[in-house]
């Protein structure tokens, strides 16, 4: 799947790895989830690109959140998942056995749907990727920890204060530390599991703005519950319903023109 | 009435009322208990008026009135409990009179009231004052001068004596015991005579001399206290006093405020600071102040660890399941078995086998005087530790479990590993529940009498746990414990009225002491939790 494989939009998802215009930096290819007897994914295909905000819609339970973790194999802490298929990031088979999962997880960050910094200064929040990855110096660590609450654009509010307990924070701001604790390690992916689901309106936007940023150094992968946030932010949208992958495209197109009836009841509102 | 009752019931008036009556009853009953201790425990310490009274037939007693009561049977009349003191002289420190028989009550100014090393307080007037049998002052007035210019070289003298006794001749004993040791251990591999032995038998001899020298600077100081002072008490009964014995001589009735306020600071740290004298009766409890708080630090030590990493095992690595389930249902009901039953045990593991295979190993020449194989205070805290392990794991394991999931996967999704993970995140938020464990384990171990007093506990130890001698702990040592003592002093003293404030005065030290404890752990996880809170927003 090297290189610029030109393929329609309207792609069916289950046919070859789905593939779009550009550069692919995760490819799922056949994935299917079982927790114990239940499939909880069935057989998703589908790339996400380099550089780009690829959003997954879909009611709760669809196992939008679940494909997300598969990326950074989160689901291996639960008991009882089995994993077919293949997931590769920048062309690497994730679940073979010679991966590292630490190694992974270095490369592919994750925000999470509720905003969970650690009991610790704002500084040690910041820094803790980089530690745990082995960066010692107090400069060096200073440099990190500016430069990513910089690009979280959380620097200005918080640089007097970076001594202070990340839970003083108001809660858009914890979201954004928890942005700033993931992109200090320089992942290639950003996965980001509604991010915004216990955020006011206006910190949403700021993260919104944020997205729209990263995306020039970071693929980023963000599931969503809302269908505006996924219009507003994304470069390339799946909807995923009871498991499957139903329909995967440019965002502007599946909004205005879904292919899919199911996909097309759900963003008119007819159901979920 | 019915539908207006049970609209009343329906309202939830009623409840409240039981809930804060309830409530109401448990404060109260917390508030007399406490009432109580302060009043008798505090009380003990005030230098109290001496009170003269001349009884309808003439008789005349002087003492510090103790109690009042009404007669039984006889009502509108009353009877006061006088403490005579002077147990040598009248055969008993208290005395009942009936108030319809006091004739004259008063206070004379010149009664002074004599601490003493032996036979409790001496209540009466100075009459001379003696040295050899050459009086060197007579009466109130002079004696009391006399007295407090030689009083301060008595306190020196004894001092001296004291520290001779215990840290120069102990030091000797301790060297010699340690040659006879050697000595056997050479016999016993055959060795009865040759240049080593004879090595040590010099040493042995030259102790000897050191030993000989020290008796003779003992008896010397004994010598220079030639002094005493006579006591006139009632019915003309005297005593005469060796001013060695002497510890504080005071005049109750002619006393202001602040001077009593002053002697009653002084004695109240004498009571902390101080050894016990006259079977514990009298003088200090420092030496059971510092094995009960000796013995729970150790305690500490030891189950804080243990305990901790337990729970990890149980919460963070072991397969939930029906087994780890009844793991914790056992290790909550060992929380809840008598504690005598560990004392049982800890006598029975502990100093039989643990400590006799310790004497069979390393103390073979000392046998058949063991050494660890009896109490001490390392089996008394192990003991403790054992009944109160479960208290850390249960409120460690409680910590974990609420530790929020969120915190873990951000740690996992930064590339930690579990144990990255486990140290860095979890171990500091679980931190104050830890310390919440050591609190309850703490207080409930400050507290326990029952497990000790067969595990190494003593009415009167010789040595603290800790000395100057090497290697300096002593874990092997019999201590001194505050809960014992009051056990002790309370209900197994000779004389139990005149050790009653003694009780109480103990009592308050140890709640005082399990409060210290308690509000220093409070404090340090206050602060703990400030910095590592996880509360999620």
């Amino acid at each position: 799947m090297a290189g610029n494989v030109e393929i329609a939009a309207n792609l069916n998802p289950r046919a070859e790895a789905a593939s779009i215009l550009e550069s692919p930096m995760v490819e799922i290819d056949r994935l299917s989830l079982y927790y114990g007897p239940t499939r909880a994914l069935k057989d998703v295909s589908m790339s996400v690109p380099k550089h780009r905000v690829t959003a997954y819609i879909g009611p709760s339970g669809c196992g939008k959140t679940t494909l997300l973790r598969c990326i950074n194999r989160m689901n291996d802490l639960v008991d009882g998942v089995r994993i077919v298929g293949s997931i590769r990031v920048g062309g690497t088979d994730i679940y073979d056995r010679s991966v590292d999962v630490t190694e992974l997880r270095k490369r592919v960050g994750m925000v999470f749907q509720k905003s969970n910094p650690f009991p610790k200064s704002i500084f040690d929040n910041a820094a803790y990727g980089p530690r745990i990855l082995g960066v010692k110096s107090r400069s060096d660590l200073e440099g990190i920890v500016e430069r990513s609450l910089r690009a979280a654009a959380l620097w200005d509010e918080v640089q007097d204060r970076l001594g202070e307990s990340a839970l003083g924070l108001s809660g858009g701001q914890q979201q954004r530390l928890c942005i700033a604790r993931a992109i200090a390690v320089e992942p290639d992916v950003l996965l980001m599991d509604e991010p915004c689901s216990s955020l006011d309106p206006i910190a949403t936007a700021r993260i919104e703005e944020l997205m729209l940023e990263l995306k020039n150094s970071y693929t980023i992968v963000i599931v969503t519950h809302n269908m505006q946030q996924a219009a507003r932010v994304s470069d390339y949208t799946g909807f995923m319903l009871l498991g499957e992958l139903v329909e995967f495209g440019v965002t502007r197109e599946l909004f205005t023109n879904p292919r899919d009836t199911r996909t097309e009841d759900y963003i008119t509102g007819r159901f979920g | 009435m019915r539908p207006s009752l049970a609209k009343t019931w329906r309202s939830g008036e009623p409840l409240i009322w039981l809930t804060g009556g309830a409530l109401a009853f448990v404060l109260l009953l917390v508030a007399g208990l406490i009432g109580l201790i302060l009043y008798n425990g505090l009380g003990f310490f005030w230098p109290k008026d001496v009170i003269r009274l001349t009884l309808a037939g003439g008789k005349i007693m002087t003492g510090q009135v103790a109690d009042r009561e009404a007669i039984p049977g006889q009502p509108g009349q009353s009877r006061i409990k006088l403490k005579v003191a002077n147990r040598d002289l009248y055969g008993a420190d208290f005395n009942w009179v009936d108030e319809a028989e006091i004739a004259r009550r008063e206070y004379p100014p010149d009664v002074a009231v004599i601490e003493r090393t032996e036979w409790g307080l001496l209540v009466g007037t100075v009459k001379e004052i003696r040295d050899g049998d050459a009086v060197v002052a007579t009466g109130s007035e002079a004696g009391w001068v006399e007295v407090r210019t030689r009083l301060p070289e008595a306190v020196r003298v004894r001092a001296e004596a004291r520290r001779i006794e215990t840290r120069d001749i102990g030091a000797i004993n301790f060297a010699q015991e340690k040659i006879r040791l050697r000595l056997k251990s050479l016999d016993r591999k055959g060795v009865t005579s040759g240049p080593d032995v004879e090595a040590l038998q010099q040493e042995m001899a030259s102790l000897q001399v050191r030993y000989t020298e020290q008796a003779r600077r003992l008896g010397e100081l004994r010598k220079r206290q030639g002094a005493s002072v006579v006591v006139a008490a009632d019915a003309g009964k005297e005593k005469a006093l060796p001013l060695a014995q002497v510890l504080d001589v005071y005049f109750p009735n002619r006393m202001s405020g602040p001077a009593k306020a002053w002697h009653y600071a002084v004695r109240v740290w004498e009571f902390v600071s101080d050894e016990p004298r006259e079977s514990n009766t009298e003088g200090g409890v420092f030496p059971a102040i510092f094995g009960t708080v000796m013995m729970v630090i150790i305690m500490s030590v030891l189950i804080t660890p243990l305990g901790v990493l337990a729970a990890f095992y149980l919460r963070e690595y072991a397969t939930q399941g029906p087994f780890v389930s009844a793991v914790r249902i056992a290790v909550n009901n060992l929380a809840g078995v008598p504690s005598i039953v560990f004392g049982v045990f800890g006598v029975g593991f502990f100093i039989y086998i643990v400590g006799g295979s310790i004497d069979r190993l390393f103390y073979p020449d000392a046998l058949p005087t063991p050494t660890y194989g009896t109490g001490g205070i390392l089996w008394a805290s192990l003991t403790l530790a054992l009944l109160t392990v479960p208290v850390v794991i249960v409120a460690t394991e409680e910590g974990l479990a609420a530790v929020p999931r969120g915190v873990r996967e951000a740690s996992l999704a930064l590339s930690a590993t579990k144990l990255e993970t486990t140290l860095r995140v979890v171990l500091p938020a679980v931190m104050p529940s830890i310390l919440t464990g050591l609190i309850l384990a703490m207080a409930r171990a400050a507290g326990e009498v029952a497990p000790l007093m067969i595990t190494g506990v003593v009415k009167l130890a010789p040595a603290l746990p800790i000395d100057g001698v090497w290697p300096f702990l002593h874990l092997d040592r019999k201590f001194m414990h505050l809960g014992f003592h009051i056990y002790d002093v309370g209900f197994q003293s000779p004389n139990v009225d005149a050790a009653r404030p003694m009780v109480f005065a103990t009592t308050l030290l140890l709640l005082g002491i399990v409060v210290l404890l308690n509000l220093f752990a409070i404090n340090l996880r206050n602060r703990l939790r400030r910095t590592y809170a996880t509360v999620a927003v």
